[in-house]
């Protein structure tokens, strides 16, 4: 198992440079002279040349990579434009709403979604798993900020349940933290849900068909424990996969839902600094985020190891 | 959407003839079809379907209830009356105009990303998958490239670019293009194991010749349901970033730009974020449901999957 986990590791090391390879080209590839695109239409000369020293744009492509990449091998990932601080400082001080935003989605998405799923499955091609499956291709057409402000108007502003916006943190207290939460958390499970039920279904639907259900029910197991130890049981690696992949579709939906429920976390930030051309900001987002799907799905491959004990690498 | 799945079944279909009558006969076919057809003809019928000019404003005419009558100010200086069935936002300008004509850009802009990002995945993944050398390094590239979540990729590139129709395009095509070419290597690497392939290397044929006139006809039907999907997310994307103020310029009425518009003044007028945000919805929900239906009509292996 060591050995996995450590090739493992080793696998994601080229992904992490062809990352930090992307980024860095993003703005070195773009046409134009990056200085003057970073200082916006109303810099004076002398502006665009600070930027391009400031930058080390003035020197050569594969100086500057270097430097950037001993940079990032010091976790510095230099300083915002816009915010005047450190990029990692910032990133740290954003964190806590976007971890808090997704941790409460993952857990609502998975506590509805798998339920549902199984449920589905059970009663495969009946009306349920057929309501089910007609509300996921819905749960991924309707736009998260269209179902954000939908939510909104009817709880928030008619029902008068929630606040509309905002972040409370919880050093604050538990309940205002929630309560300010909760709605863009739901928002935001839609399409996570839409995608961990059809998983789930369909996974649930195989491992159904196989012979060791008819076992468990010849036995004579009462059919929840047939569908949650066997059949959910053995469906456990494409369900943690999906979750895992979903993470890429969760970050998506942070950008849009923290602009709409104005919580000022990362997805927030990294609008701002894409508006305020902060492009140390907009590569450290965007490297962070990146660290973040990758180490996710790393996890994710070393969890089969523990969830499918017929994987032994 | 793995190597197997989408192989020699997937393939075989398309030569039956009744291919086109099964997609006739499949009701998800029918509906996501029909929607868009009408959606189609909103586009293109667009000045005759009792607009305005979508960037013409009132300063008597803002924030306008739905169906009220108010008046518009045309370029000419005239002012003419005109009945704002969606209402007006905070320019007086009419939100119906504005939606009708936002039709335009959003099945544009899908249509358009889904070309490109197939047009590059395919080139890609037909190297990848027949081209030992090349593969190592592109794959490594594109399994670089889809760790970085796609909005994030189109957000930079946009900002760094001057947002226009084409970079917005471009912005949005390039994070699909990973996802498409993994589609295609996968297809290549199990048709090239046909008879009919090695046939064609024993005779002689060259290779450029072998990959688009033996494989590519082959990853069709495949690359067709793929498409949809791309253009489904292509259209939600194009609108996130309008919304979010770093996509196609405000003065562009785009859905995205309508609602981020409508925004400021949600509490009182929700209306001009409804009606676009309704649009939107119907529409990558019919783009959906037609994938859905290709999937199943022409992608049986790949079907039974998900």
């Amino acid at each position: 198992m060591y050995p996995f986990i450590a090739r493992r590791l080793l696998s994601t090391i080229p992904v992490l440079v062809i990352v930090a390879v992307l980024v860095f080209l993003l703005l070195r590839l773009t046409p134009g002279d990056p200085a003057a695109i970073l200082a916006g239409d109303a810099a004076s000369p002398d502006q665009i040349a600070q930027i391009r020293v400031g930058l080390g744009l003035d020197k050569p492509i594969i100086v500057q990579f270097g430097i950037w990449v001993s940079h990032l091998l010091h976790a510095d990932l230099g300083e915002s434009f816009y915010f005047k601080i450190k990029v990692t400082d910032l990133i740290a001080q954003r964190l806590e709403p976007t971890l808090a935003l997704a941790t409460l989605t993952i857990i609502i998405a998975v506590l509805v979604a798998v339920p549902l799923g199984v449920l589905a499955a059970w009663r495969f091609g009946g009306w349920f798993d057929r309501a089910l499956m007609g509300f996921s291709v819905l749960g991924f057409s309707i736009p998260v900020f269209v179902l954000a402000y939908i939510l909104i108007w009817i709880v928030s502003l008619k029902l008068g349940w929630l606040p509309v916006q905002g972040y409370r943190r919880l050093a604050d207290g538990f309940g205002p933290f929630l309560r300010h939460l909760i709605l863009p958390s739901i928002t935001l499970s839609v399409i996570y849900i839409a995608l961990i039920a059809r998983v789930t279904r369909a996974s649930v639907v195989e491992a159904l068909g196989e012979d060791y259900i008819r076992t468990a029910r010849a036995k004579g197991l009462p059919e929840s424990r047939v569908l949650v130890a066997h059949a959910l049981a053995n469906s456990a690696v494409p369900i943690v996969t999906v979750i895992g992949i979903g993470v890429a579709l969760l970050i998506g939906g942070v950008v849009v839902t923290e602009s709409v429920y104005a919580i000022p976390g990362l997805g927030r930030l990294t609008v701002d600094a894409v508006l305020a051309r902060d492009f140390p900001t907009i590569q450290g987002v965007i490297l962070f985020f990146s660290l973040v799907y990758v180490v996710v799905n790393l996890l994710v491959d070393i969890s089969y190891v523990f969830l499918d004990p017929r994987i032994r690498y | 959407m793995d190597a197997e799945a989408l192989s020699v079944e997937a393939a075989d279909v398309r030569h039956h003839e009744s291919a086109w009558q099964r997609l006739r006969r499949n009701w998800s076919v029918r509906l996501g079809g029909a929607v868009l057809a009408i959606l189609v003809a909103i586009a293109i019928a667009a000045p005759w379907l009792g607009t305005v000019d979508p960037t013409l404003f009132d300063a008597g005419s803002r924030d306008l209830v739905p169906g009220r009558m108010g008046e518009i100010t045309t370029l000419e200086g005239d002012t003419i009356p005109h009945r704002f069935i969606m209402g007006s936002d905070s320019f007086g300008r009419d939100i119906y105009s504005r939606v009708i004509y936002g039709t335009r850009v959003s099945l544009a802009v899908g249509l358009l990303a889904a070309l490109l990002a197939l047009a590059f995945g395919v080139v890609a993944g037909l190297s990848a998958g027949y081209l030992r050398w090349v593969d190592g390094v592109l794959m490594r590239f594109m399994d670089g490239l889809m760790a970085i979540p796609a909005i994030l990729i189109a957000i930079a590139l946009v900002a760094l670019w001057r947002a226009s129709l084409t970079t917005v395009i471009v912005a949005i095509a390039i994070p699909e293009i990973p996802r498409v070419t993994r589609l295609v290597r996968s297809l290549v690497l199990s048709i090239r194991e046909e008879p009919y392939v090695e046939a064609a290397v024993s005779l002689g044929t060259p290779t450029w010749k072998i990959m688009f006139k033996h494989i590519l006809p082959n990853t069709v039907a495949p690359l067709i349901v793929q498409g949809t999907y791309i253009a489904a997310s292509a259209i939600l994307l194009e609108a996130i970033l309008s919304f979010l103020g770093v996509g196609l310029p405000p003065d562009i009425p785009t859905w995205g730009n309508i609602m981020a518009e409508g925004r400021v003044q949600f509490n009182e007028f929700p209306h001009n974020v409804f009606f676009p945000g309704l649009f939107l919805a119907v529409t990558v929900l019919a783009v959906n449901i037609l994938g859905d239906g290709l999937r199943d009509t022409l992608d049986p292996k790949m079907a039974k999957r998900l």
